[in-house]
């Protein structure tokens, strides 16, 4: 199919977006807005330990408080408290691992929910949380994944280890790749734990009405939470409505079924009230999914000629507490993009998913991208440094030309079938970024600037993989009078799809934005819908959007032949009247492949050896993705994904003490980028290999602004420290780790 | 139960308001004003921010009896009359918001900084944002908007 041609005028402009009135207004409505007659606010009481067993808790001082109308415990939700299931990534054994809604007889990580106390505010809940006393037997703690793979201390004793699983992938011959090789190169890299932290905190409100339960605050993946609900709760179905609010950001981690998405309903059903529960920000910290601690054992093997031979990894995966809905991602997604764009026809990776007290991993944007990514960009400028081999050629010579895809990487993911990157040019948008970022007079300038400060350049390449299936489902209804309803299967979390999604329909109908509205995130809007995850929403859901715009085109011009005039002067306006049946169309778009986009991340840091204060002085992110609907969107994404990724290669980081005590459960300890740390950022975005899986030629937007910041970083920032022989190996590249590094460095006799 | 009356948003208001209740959540509760948010209520992301008798603070660290006397200004009062305010237009185009979270407490924080400082350098708008936390945009297109308002004010 020929990308685009039915979609002339919207498609491809740079918008603003519809949604902004009602945010710069201050009539955004997001959960914690609501508000319902009777209702009732629960504040969820969480394990101080790390690793205890639950010996028993004492609600009676609690349940005391004038305005406290319950205290739940594991006996009161006991029926409905199986095993929190997986969604999606099952990783064979990782099943031994869930987690119920309440802790039963030990907790596991810090912020382990063990009671629910419900009263008639907020301020009366928590009151009444102080006062539950939770009797504790503590056990000791297993805080990282060496003392997990000891087995010493286990948390779940009957599956007998800690290891939730360990499997291998692979492809090709790797063992006599290596054994060939002219030189091997192994180093060891790690990824800090840290998260999506979006700006609004997790929330619910929930109520029965009219039979029906609903759940207010939902998002991302409502149609599978709302099954998994239902059977939890032991109800149709049908009699459970999931609905979608204004959502103040997820970046992978809201909107999966928690504990809280258990209780809360439960709550509501229970007491016969509305109950809302709205998170506090250290329960966010401490409750909401970690990810990106791992380690990796990165081995790769070089012909003389600096031909990539060969590519191994030993990948362990600190995955917290318990599995999650998603937990399985984090490790195999890391695992599979270690290839990276290059021609890599032998690689094998060992992959092992450890068990810890700590907050349970999930999704964070780009999961096991940020990390993968950085880990092999980082070998490579390593490799090429020891054998003399320009990092640029390097690329040119072992990126995929455009010739040689689709190129298949076999079956690198346990879960998932054979996948193939699909269109690009690796080689020739990696040529345009370097000349965009001025690569060569900047490293030219690097080496000769004298500002008391070592400068870097360095860069990451990358693809991702956006766009997963099975399906989306749109229906569009002609409203009359130029306005048309547009309801989506997908979720929105902020990144404005109300506009993006409109565009599409716009240019499908060829009528004017203004005339369509958009409704999305409900269960009540579409038979099924898929949800918001892996960049898919405009990827899947606008394809679906397209062709439902198709289909009530056709019928529109099916009724202008019927009345001898043209489509553009067909008067919906009477066709609104009663007496004829509504316009409307439903389409669903399938698709079993992924399609990949791909960039280079570039960055020139200037690094001051003395207080080993880091200055990004510039960075570019490039991306091509396929076809951009809305670039001002799709800019957006793209900037703000990098300075995301900039706090994660810097700053944010979950850490821990020994006994398992999160360390970092405020913003004051839990470090985000702010204005002033990194005021130069800007991204180039093409449009050159459209997608030839979807109609709209697209591929995801959301997430590869993200995947190579660690690379570019990692790469700049040792290009810099090259001179005092400073390795880095690790994120996050803190004050803190980069001074130890220097000194480290110096002490062995590095300059 | 304290006695308090304040304005808020022009509007002569009264309530009566337990002494621990925070002004956030009196103007979130009692006067449904949701437009101000709650994103960390420690103080450090500027979500809740407000301007009281001008000065932009954190309604998340301030009692509502403190604010019993003062004007209060949310972020539904900065458009007149139905008529965005020039740092709401620049907001909407410079893209300077995704989720729409951060939004309120970075439009009235901007408020306060063009009061004082009508003709900001860049580096100074950042300054003054630098005490508000947005995870969407990565503040480019906040910084933008804020200067181009500064620009159209002065216009």
């Amino acid at each position: 199919m020929k990308a685009g041609d039915a979609t002339p005028g919207w498609v491809g402009r740079a918008v603003p977006r519809s949604e902004d009135l009602r945010f710069v207004t201050g009539r955004g409505r997001y959960v914690d807005d609501l508000k319902f007659p009777g209702m009732l606010h629960a504040v969820v009481v969480r394990s101080t330990h790390a690793h205890a067993r639950l010996l028993g808790i004492d609600a009676a001082a609690a349940l005391a408080v004038p305005g406290v109308a319950a205290v739940l415990t594991f006996a009161d939700i006991a029926a409905h408290a199986a095993p929190i299931p997986v969604r999606t990534g099952p990783l064979e054994g990782t099943e031994r691992y869930l987690q119920r809604p309440l802790a039963e007889d030990r907790v596991r990580y810090v912020g382990e929910p063990v009671a629910l106390v419900v009263a008639r505010d907020r301020y009366v809940a928590e009151d009444a949380a102080e006062l539950v006393a939770v009797d504790y037997e503590p056990l000791p703690a297993v805080v990282d994944v060496a003392a997990a793979r000891a087995d010493r201390t286990l948390l779940f004793p009957e599956a007998g280890t800690n290891r939730s699983c360990t499997y291998h992938v692979g492809l090709g011959d790797v063992d006599a790749a290596f054994a060939r090789a002219d030189y091997v190169r192994t180093e060891t890299f790690r990824c800090q734990r840290h998260g999506a932290v979006p700006m609004e905190t997790r929330g619910l409100v929930c109520l029965e009405r009219d039979g029906k339960l609903e759940v207010w605050g939902a998002t991302k993946v409502p149609f599978w939470n709302r099954r998994t609900l239902a059977a939890m709760l032991n109800r149709p179905v049908d009699s459970i409505a999931m609905i979608e609010v204004d959502v103040g950001g997820s970046f992978g981690a809201r909107g999966e079924f928690y504990p809280e998405d258990l209780l809360i309903p439960f709550a509501a059903l229970a007491l016969g009230r509305p109950v809302k529960w709205i998170e506090d920000r250290r329960e966010h910290l401490m409750a909401a999914n970690h990810s990106r601690e791992m380690e990796c054992e990165l081995s790769v093997a070089l012909a003389r000629d600096g031909t990539l031979l060969a590519l191994r990894g030993r990948l362990a995966v600190d995955m917290g507490a318990y599995t999650r809905t998603n937990s399985g991602v984090v490790p195999s997604k890391a695992a599979q993009f270690l290839l990276g764009p290059y021609r890599l026809r032998h690689f094998g990776c060992d992959v092992e998913l450890a068990m810890t007290n700590k907050t349970p991993v999930g999704t964070y944007r780009a999961p096991g991208r940020f990390e993968a990514n950085f880990f092999r960009e980082r070998l490579f400028d390593i490799a090429c440094g020891e054998l003399g081999i320009d990092r640029v050629a390097f690329r040119e010579k072992n990126l995929i030309r455009p010739d040689e895809l689709p190129w298949s990487i076999g079956k690198t993911v346990p879960y998932e079938p054979e996948t193939e990157y699909d269109t690009g040019d690796y080689p020739g948008l990696f040529r345009r970024a370097l000349e965009a970022f001025d690569y060569t007079g900047r490293v030219k300038r690097a080496a000769a600037t004298s500002d008391g400060r070592l400068h870097g350049v360095g860069f990451g390449c990358f693809v991702e993989s956006s766009g997963a299936g099975p399906a989306e489902s749109a229906r569009v209804v002609a409203r009359g009078k130029g306005r048309f309803d547009l309801y989506t299967g997908t979720s929105s979390a902020g990144q404005g799809h109300e506009t993006s999604l409109a565009q599409i329909l716009a240019g499908t109908l060829g009528v004017p934005l203004a005339g369509i509205t958009v409704h999305h995130g409900s269960t009540g809007l579409v038979p099924q819908g898929f949800g918001t995850f892996h960049s898919r929403a405009v990827v899947v859901g606008g394809s679906a959007v397209m062709l439902a715009g198709e289909k009530l085109l056709a019928q529109l011009e099916a009724l202008a032949a019927e009345r001898g005039v043209a489509v553009a002067s067909l008067d919906l306006e009477a066709l609104a009247g009663a007496s004829h049946p509504a316009l409307e169309a439903l389409a669903t778009f399938e698709v079993a492949k992924r399609t990949y986009t791909y960039g280079v991340h570039l960055c020139h840091v200037a690094v001051d050896p003395e207080t080993a204060r880091v200055d990004v002085l510039d960075y570019l992110s490039t991306e091509d993705v396929g076809r951009a609907i809305n670039p001002l969107i799709v800019h957006g994404q793209a900037i703000g994904a990098a300075v995301q990724g900039l706090g994660g290669a810097f700053l944010d980081e979950f850490k821990y003490d020994a006994e398992g005590q999160l360390l970092t459960g405020t913003f004051a300890d839990y470090l985000l980028p702010t204005a002033t740390d990194f005021p130069n950022v800007s991204a180039l975005t093409f449009e050159e290999s459209p997608s030839l899986l979807n109609p709209l030629g697209a591929k995801g937007a959301g997430e590869g602004g993200i995947v190579a910041v660690g690379a570019a970083v990692g790469n700049a920032v040792a290009h810099a420290l090259a001179p005092l022989g400073v390795a880095v190996t690790a994120m996050p590249l803190s004050l803190d780790n980069l001074a130890r590094a220097i000194r480290t460095a110096r002490g062995k006799g590095g300059s | 139960m304290v006695e308090i009356s304040l304005t808020v948003n022009g509007q002569s208001v009264r309530g009566a308001v337990e002494p621990r209740q925070s002004l956030a959540d009196f103007l979130r509760e009692a006067l449904e004003l949701t437009g101000t948010h709650l994103g960390c209520e420690h103080g450090a992301c500027g979500a809740c921010t407000v301007l009281v008798d001008g000065a932009a603070v954190r309604s998340c660290l301030m009692f509502a009896v403190q604010a019993d006397g003062t004007k209060v200004v949310t972020v539904e009062g900065l458009a007149q009359d139905g008529e965005l305010a020039p740092l709401q237009r620049a907001f909407h185009t410079h893209h300077a918001l995704q989720c729409g979270f951060c939004t309120p407490g970075f439009l009235v924080t901007a408020t306060a900084l063009l009061a004082e400082n009508p003709d900001p350098t860049p580096d100074e708008v950042r300054a003054a944002l630098s005490g508000s936390l947005c995870r969407c945009t990565g503040y480019i297109g906040i910084v933008e908007a804020v200067l181009a308002a500064a620009k159209a004010g002065r216009g």
